[in-house]
């Protein structure tokens, strides 16, 4: 019961906010309406005892996707703010858009007889317990490897931004 | 089932709030007497560049953000691991060590080039 209150508190805050990502005319109000979809949906991810897709919404989605769109939003600034998205009043596009992307996940989830949801809801530890054993026992490997993506992008960040320097 | 996140529910309540009732406070108690000097924008003393704060920023602090995206990741990873490494003992340290020790390898990269300066 009062899982599904909170589930309806937070579904409902979710697309309220994502409501008003695209209706915004302040494209930075949508950037920080899309924080608060962010947020919401990490609280969705701890009903379903996802703890550690819950804490990687929280982190990375909210924490840094988040603050990128919004210093790029604030970069790109030109002119009068408030009239900064004024775009938003053509949606029938976007709306149709949205629609077919919809019906396609929609048909991949209920033709496909091998989306492995298991009959029982897991009731585990938490899952970040489970995945921090699996990340450091069983692979290993990846987990370094993904290490060694995570500077590659860094690294690959600096250079596009910066440029590389001529070398003699 | 996921009973120890009321403890984050009730800090999400006053997290809520208490900004909501900081804000209100001065609207009920304060004196309002309004003036075009007091209506500037404030930039620490100085004389206002704009009329309101709504600026675009330096494209600089576009590299802080991206820095601090690749190291979120990373905090992220550090998570999971800071719940079990007592239980996987010093081979899981020796893991997350590693892990770091490449990681430190693109936050040097990234001071060298000089994107960490602050301009």
């Amino acid at each position: 019961m009062g899982t599904t209150i909170v589930f309806f508190i937070f579904a409902i805050m979710a697309v309220a906010a994502a409501w008003g990502v695209v209706t915004s005319k302040n494209i930075v109000h949508s950037a920080f309406f899309l924080a608060l979809t962010f947020a919401g949906v990490a609280v969705l991810y701890v009903l379903l005892n996802a703890d550690f897709l819950a804490a990687v919404q929280l982190l990375v989605y909210m924490g840094a996707v988040n603050i990128m769109v919004i210093f790029a939003v604030m970069l790109t600034l030109r002119g009068d703010v408030k009239e900064s998205s004024l775009e938003t009043k053509k949606w029938g596009l976007g709306a149709l858009g949205a629609a077919l992307v919809f019906i396609m996940i929609a048909l991949v989830i209920l033709t496909n007889a091998d989306w492995r949801i298991p009959a029982q809801a897991w009731s585990g530890q938490g899952s970040a317990l489970a995945i921090s054993e699996l990340m450091l026992k069983s692979y290993m490997v990846p987990f370094e490897a993904a290490a060694i993506l995570l500077t590659l992008a860094l690294v690959g960040a600096v250079i596009l931004a910066k440029g590389v320097k001529e070398s003699k | 089932m996921s009973d120890n996140f009321a403890a984050v529910g009730v800090l999400l309540i006053f997290a809520v709030a208490l900004p909501v009732i900081m804000m209100l406070m001065p609207k009920l108690l304060a004196p309002n007497k309004p003036h075009a000097e007091k209506l500037t924008a404030y930039e620490c003393g100085n004389e206002p560049l704009a009329k309101t704060a709504w600026r675009g920023f330096k494209s600089n602090y576009f590299m802080y953000a991206i820095v601090f995206t690749a190291f979120d990741v990373e905090t992220v990873f550090l998570y999971p691991w800071a719940l079990t490494f007592r239980k996987l003992g010093t081979f899981a340290f020796i893991e997350m060590f590693i892990f770091i020790t490449i990681l430190l390898v693109g936050f040097w990269y990234a001071w060298k080039e000089g994107a960490l300066e602050w301009m």
